[in-house]
């Protein structure tokens, strides 16, 4: 879903399913890195003048806001629960196990692979829970991990 | 002969450990065998730690198997799994289930029950029944019972809901909001999101009724970004409701206008404070507002606006359709009814358990958890998400009641109870706890900004043993400022927590703490 520049035309599309309403910032954003994984400084440039609101006001929203990428995240992005029900089952040890297998830190990108943190998946009766390409996965130990990593670049 | 109907959830904890698998396996080995089958994705009953779990209907009885992987499919119809046959994974009749039969549902007595997006089985189901009673009662009248019901806030606060629904009631508006805190982000709680998937157009009702009691037109669903299912599964049955007349203009000829907007956040956990879920509402920052005005008189764009929580609203139907009494006889003191109580973290037995207020946590934990899932002794429990305090074994025998929780410096929050066994580094957590604050921050006040990223380099330095003493101090006196001077509840609890590590592990700064019990 990465690339280095996003569509124009196709942020336009996803203003005007929104009718170009002001107030629906957070959502036209949350379309826009569905679609393409991030926000670039040119989308916030062009938010600003077709949802006639400031730079500095698109600008603060995307900043404030966990999900809003600013920079293109890789082909697939893995995020592992750091709260607190998963710490309690082990996060803390898949987190570093995350990292050296993938060869990266929290909100880093290698081989292609995003690696983030979430604060909570829901799914804390089957932690440790992990998210990979929007897939929430329970009961999560290493082993499981690499399996999952296997199945996820195996459908490459 | 008629299919067998075989349920199989769609519901983010069971499809996390493999339901998806499991559905697709059962409808090729049932389309190789050449039986008829009806596959019907269910929601949880909760019971998580038995996920998968597959039900098949024999003879009128739903027939469960626990813990069931795409893997033992094959074997699973060499044993006759269809006609209810007998298998390691076989568990007996669903409603035998002793986890499940020993609850008390009165919200989420339709989650796994029922097919979630099916309307005809909602309508089977007493659904809409309520809202219907309320075309009939009267607005004064539902707005009386929710009183009466001593139904209290689900999100945390445990503001009585009949007095926050007659604020909006009696304040003069030509437009008024019905607003659904969908922003579930405390760690070890899921029942918000459990409902939403299992019992979709329950929420979609108990909104309705809530707008019909109070005058509101309008209902907004604000949903964190980390629920991609649950925002299926919502879609789905808002737009079903709104083919079929249950949202839109004159509800089914009752002259009451109604319709729900699902919204997305974005992965702030101050979202969920109800100020700053309103300003996220209206496609800003969400930074929380000053109180008052109260959102009940200024909410949304300004307007009078009901904030509750998913299980509050979901809780008024059966209060509406079965009588205030009734809900206000369960539970304990000031704290009425049932609460939805999620088992998470290091437990055996995770799950949902609805139960009403005045259990233990150690009935909870023990009776129903099963102990935690390492079957190390447990070392402290958090309830009420990253802003509750760590309870020591100790304190299991605390009843499950607001009053009672806040009477030793805890909170029973949104009903999540979370276990750690004795490996847990209790000093890890404290710091965690002001981490977590120090991230989520909105920034707005100083306390809370600063203090966290403060309370943070502190108790680093108490855990390297650096002038353990001084630091001590210091943090009991940063964690009184953040208490006392922060604008809501991220800065003003993220203390708790740190309080309750200082008071009752101490010793996990290192043998030689300072001013530990």
């Amino acid at each position: 879903m990465s690339n280095k520049s996003i569509d124009k035309a196709a942020v336009s599309a996803i203003v005007r399913e929104h009718d170009a309403r002001p107030e629906l910032l957070v959502q036209i954003l949350q379309g826009i890195v569905m679609q393409h994984g991030w926000i670039s400084e040119d989308v916030i440039r062009q938010l600003a003048a077709e949802l006639n609101l400031s730079r500095a006001d698109v600008h603060g929203v995307v900043h404030y806001y966990h999900d809003f990428r600013t920079s293109p995240p890789g082909r697939h992005v893995v995020k592992i629960c750091q709260a607190e029900a998963c710490q309690s089952m082990g996060s803390r040890e898949l987190t570093e196990h995350a990292r050296a297998r993938l060869g990266t830190d929290l909100h880093g990108t290698a081989d292609d692979t995003t690696l983030e943190p979430a604060y909570c998946l829901g799914n804390c009766a089957c932690a440790p829970a992990i998210m990979i390409d929007g897939k929430t996965l329970g009961r999560v130990d290493s082993a499981r991990f690499d399996a999952l990593l296997d199945v996820m670049r195996g459908a490459d | 002969m008629a299919a067998t109907l075989v349920y199989v959830p769609r519901e983010t904890s069971a499809v996390s450990v493999g339901a998806d698998e499991v559905a697709i396996a059962i409808a090729r080995h049932a389309k190789e065998a050449g039986a008829g089958i009806e596959l019907v994705r269910n929601g949880s009953w909760g019971a998580s730690w038995l996920e998968p779990l597959v039900e098949v209907v024999v003879d009128d009885q739903r027939i469960a198997y626990g813990n069931v992987t795409a893997a033992d499919v094959a074997d699973l119809f060499a044993a006759g799994f269809l006609e209810g046959g007998d298998h390691a994974r076989r568990l007996g009749p669903v409603d035998e289930i002793p986890y499940l039969i020993d609850q008390d549902r009165w919200t989420f007595w339709r989650c796994g029950l029922v097919d979630p997006l099916s309307l005809d089985d909602f309508r089977t189901h007493k659904g809409f029944a309520a809202l219907e009673k309320a075309f009939a009662i009267g607005h004064d009248a539902v707005l009386e019972a929710v009183a009466a019901s001593g139904l209290r806030g689900r999100g945390g606060a445990g503001f009585p809901t009949g007095i926050k629904w007659r604020t909006v009631a009696d304040t003069e508006s030509e437009q008024k909001y019905v607003a659904c805190n969908a922003d579930e982000g405390d760690s070890g709680t899921f029942s918000d999101r459990m409902l939403m998937e299992g019992d979709p157009f329950g929420l979609i009702e108990s909104m309705a009724l809530a707008g019909f009691a109070v005058g509101a037109s309008k209902g907004y669903i604000y949903l964190r970004s980390e629920y991609p299912l649950a925002h299926t599964v919502l879609s789905r049955a808002i737009e079903t409701a709104r083919h079929n007349g249950w949202l839109g203009n004159d509800i089914q000829g009752s002259g009451f206008d109604f319709d729900i907007d699902l919204h997305l956040g974005a992965g702030s956990y101050v979202c969920g404070e109800e100020t700053a879920m309103l300003e996220s509402l209206e496609g800003k920052k969400g930074i929380v507002r000053y109180k008052p005005p109260l959102p009940a008189i200024e909410g949304l764009f300004g307007k009078p606006t009901v904030v509750n929580n998913v299980v509050t609203l979901a809780s008024v139907p059966n209060i509406v359709r079965l009588g205030a009494e009734r809900y206000a006889s369960l539970g304990v003191g000031r704290s009425k009814g049932t609460l939805a109580f999620q088992l998470a973290g290091n437990i055996k037995r995770g799950g949902l358990v609805e139960k009403p207020f005045g259990i233990t946590l150690r009935e909870l934990i023990e009776d129903w958890g099963g102990g935690t899932a390492s079957g190390r002794p447990v070392k402290a429990v958090q309830v009420g998400g990253p802003l509750g305090a760590y309870l020591p074994a100790s304190q299991l025998d605390t009843p499950m009641d607001y009053e009672a929780f806040i009477q030793i410096d805890a909170m029973i929050g949104h009903g999540g109870i979370v276990v750690f066994d004795d490996t847990a580094d209790m000093a890890q957590q404290a710091r965690f706890a002001m981490e977590f604050c120090a991230l989520e921050s909105c920034g707005k006040c100083t306390p809370c900004r600063i203090g966290s990223t403060r309370g943070v380099e502190v108790i680093d330095k108490m855990i390297a043993n650096d002038d353990r003493d001084a630091n001590y101090d210091l943090l009991v006196e940063l964690c009184d400022t953040m208490e006392g001077a922060s604008l809501c509840a991220m800065g003003g609890m993220t203390p708790y927590p740190v309080r309750s590590v200082l008071k009752h592990f101490a010793g996990d700064f290192a043998p030689a703490a300072g001013g530990s019990e």
